[in-house]
């Protein structure tokens, strides 16, 4: 699947880092990393995370998108 | 004008998709097709110095999530090359033509290239743009070479710095200014920058050059000779030196374009020979060139994620219906990783003629600097401070007085304006080099 998040949103609320801890890290107080092509078992998870946001900064590919070329 | 049915977007990375994706979102439903320079799909830059590097991500798993059906055609690994706007037609490098009758320029930059041709074709040398590019700085770092020498201290080259102290490679920083970052956020910010390389152990070179690069028998680098006599030894080089816009193939178009940009008004417009905005070309992305109200009379450049985005679809919204959308309302805003801090920035920090810490310290890593020009709040850099630009952001957008007169929390006593000390006081060009 693939994801991103818009990281001029992003204020380090971190509640994806706990819903999603494979996907999504902080490295030091406030450096978010995430993985923009997690493996598709991820998605539930994800898409809490995504649910979870205060900002809304997380957009998540929707299933089926139209991926060409 | 009749409506658009055969519409071409020139670029295929972050500005032209998004444009392609708002005009089908917007209702179009004509001819739609996407041209691009590079073989790859769409892809997201920011984490190829970041997530990429340090070896988490791999480079082919970067590619932009689709948010909405383009149904369009793809001309993928063909630059364009030539522009006719009276025949309404666009060349590409293959031979072939496509004709519109909508144009969306979204051609975006490329690295600057390393200046002294024969030392760029030394092995050993990268650049840092592409995900080719990621791919193979990636491999390189994880030949462990002996040491890297980065040469420019913009956001990319600290970012790449910073993922090769991540992995406890040797790594050298040469940068011509005072500091790391001087010409986006001045010495001021920039000497808390040069502080967080040289704690983690980079060896920073501020106020030198580069004068010539050496090589083996093998043809592959060996380091650098620089202006103040040292000598640095490197195995790999990697050059930030900015970027150079892809404006040649609109040479003699008579859409105005050249090295700063292919300028624009408000609606996101190119401008014909006669400074008219046309009313069938578009223009979106790093590529543009804009007057935004933050900086006056003199139009800017923003290399910047977040105005891709905005711009595209500023430029989607006014091909479907002219008129219907301005991009001068935005603020640009961007964001960088670097050494364990969080670096945001809101509104023009190049174009402030002093700098205040407005919220907390530099000596503590955690501070808010704000940006004054005549008498205005024009910028912020939050440093590991994210949660408060959006208060800054406000202060922007009123046009709030500086030194700013709020109370916020946090806020140092005493703090004074002093002199934001960037080179020339050019924000376009102090943009062009981030």
């Amino acid at each position: 699947m693939r994801i991103l998040v818009d990281l001029n949103k992003c204020q380090l609320y971190a509640q994806c880092c706990f819903l999603a801890p494979d996907v999504f890290k902080l490295e030091g107080e406030e450096v978010l990393v995430y993985h923009p092509a997690p493996d598709e078992t991820m998605r539930e998870r994800v898409l809490r995370a995504a649910a979870a946001c205060p900002v809304l900064a997380i957009v998540v590919e929707p299933v089926g998108a139209d991926s060409s070329p | 004008m009749s409506a658009p049915c055969d519409v071409v977007i020139v670029g295929a990375s972050l500005a032209g998709l998004r444009a392609a994706e708002a005009l089908r979102e917007g209702g179009y439903a004509g001819r739609l097709t996407l041209v691009g320079d590079e073989p790859h799909a769409p892809y997201d830059r920011p984490p190829l110095s970041k997530q990429v590097l340090s070896g988490w991500v791999r480079p082919q798993e970067t590619f932009l999530p689709r948010l909405h059906p383009i149904a369009g055609a793809w001309r993928l690994g063909v630059a364009a090359s030539g522009l006719d706007t009276a025949a309404q037609r666009v060349d590409l490098a293959d031979g072939t033509a496509l004709d519109y009758d909508r144009l969306i320029i979204a051609t975006g930059t490329r690295a600057r290239p390393w200046p002294v041709e024969a030392e760029a074709g030394l092995g050993g040398m990268h650049l840092l743009r592409t995900l080719d590019h990621a791919a193979a700085l990636t491999a390189a770092l994880e030949a462990k070479p002996s040491r890297v020498l980065v040469v420019g201290a913009g956001f990319t080259g600290s970012e790449v710095a910073s993922a090769c102290r991540d992995r406890g490679i040797e790594v050298t920083v040469v940068e011509q200014g005072s500091t790391p970052l001087a010409a986006v956020l001045g010495p001021v910010v920039g000497g808390h920058a040069a502080i967080l390389q040289r704690r983690a152990g980079v060896d920073l070179r501020c106020g030198v050059s580069v004068t010539s690069l050496f090589g083996d028998v093998q043809g592959r680098v060996r380091g650098a000779r620089l202006s103040d006599g040292n000598v640095v030894e490197a195995d790999v080089v990697v050059a930030c030196l900015g970027a150079v816009r892809n404006t040649e193939w609109l040479a003699g178009s008579g859409v105005q374009a050249g090295p700063a940009g292919v300028p624009c008004d408000a609606a996101c417009r190119a401008l014909s020979a006669d400074g008219a905005p046309t009313d069938d070309i578009f223009v979106c992305g790093d590529v543009s060139h804009f007057h935004h109200p933050l900086a006056g009379e003199r139009r800017i450049a923003l290399e910047h994620w977040g105005n891709a985005i905005n711009q595209a679809r500023v430029a989607a919204a006014n091909l479907l219906r002219p008129g219907s959308a301005t991009n001068a309302t935005a603020l640009p805003a961007f964001w960088s990783m670097q050494f364990g801090a969080n670096f945001k920035s809101v509104g023009l920090p190049s174009h402030g003629e002093q700098v205040m810490i407005v919220q907390g310290a530099l000596e503590t890593g955690r501070f808010v600097a704000a940006y004054g020009r005549g008498g205005r709040i024009v910028g912020a850099i939050a440093v590991n401070q994210a949660q408060w630009l959006p208060f800054y952001e406000q202060q922007i957008l009123a046009g709030a007085a500086f030194p700013p007169d709020w109370r916020v929390v946090d806020q140092p006593q005493g703090a004074t304006p002093q002199p934001a000390g960037f080179p020339g006081a050019t924000p376009g060009a102090a943009y062009a080099g981030a």
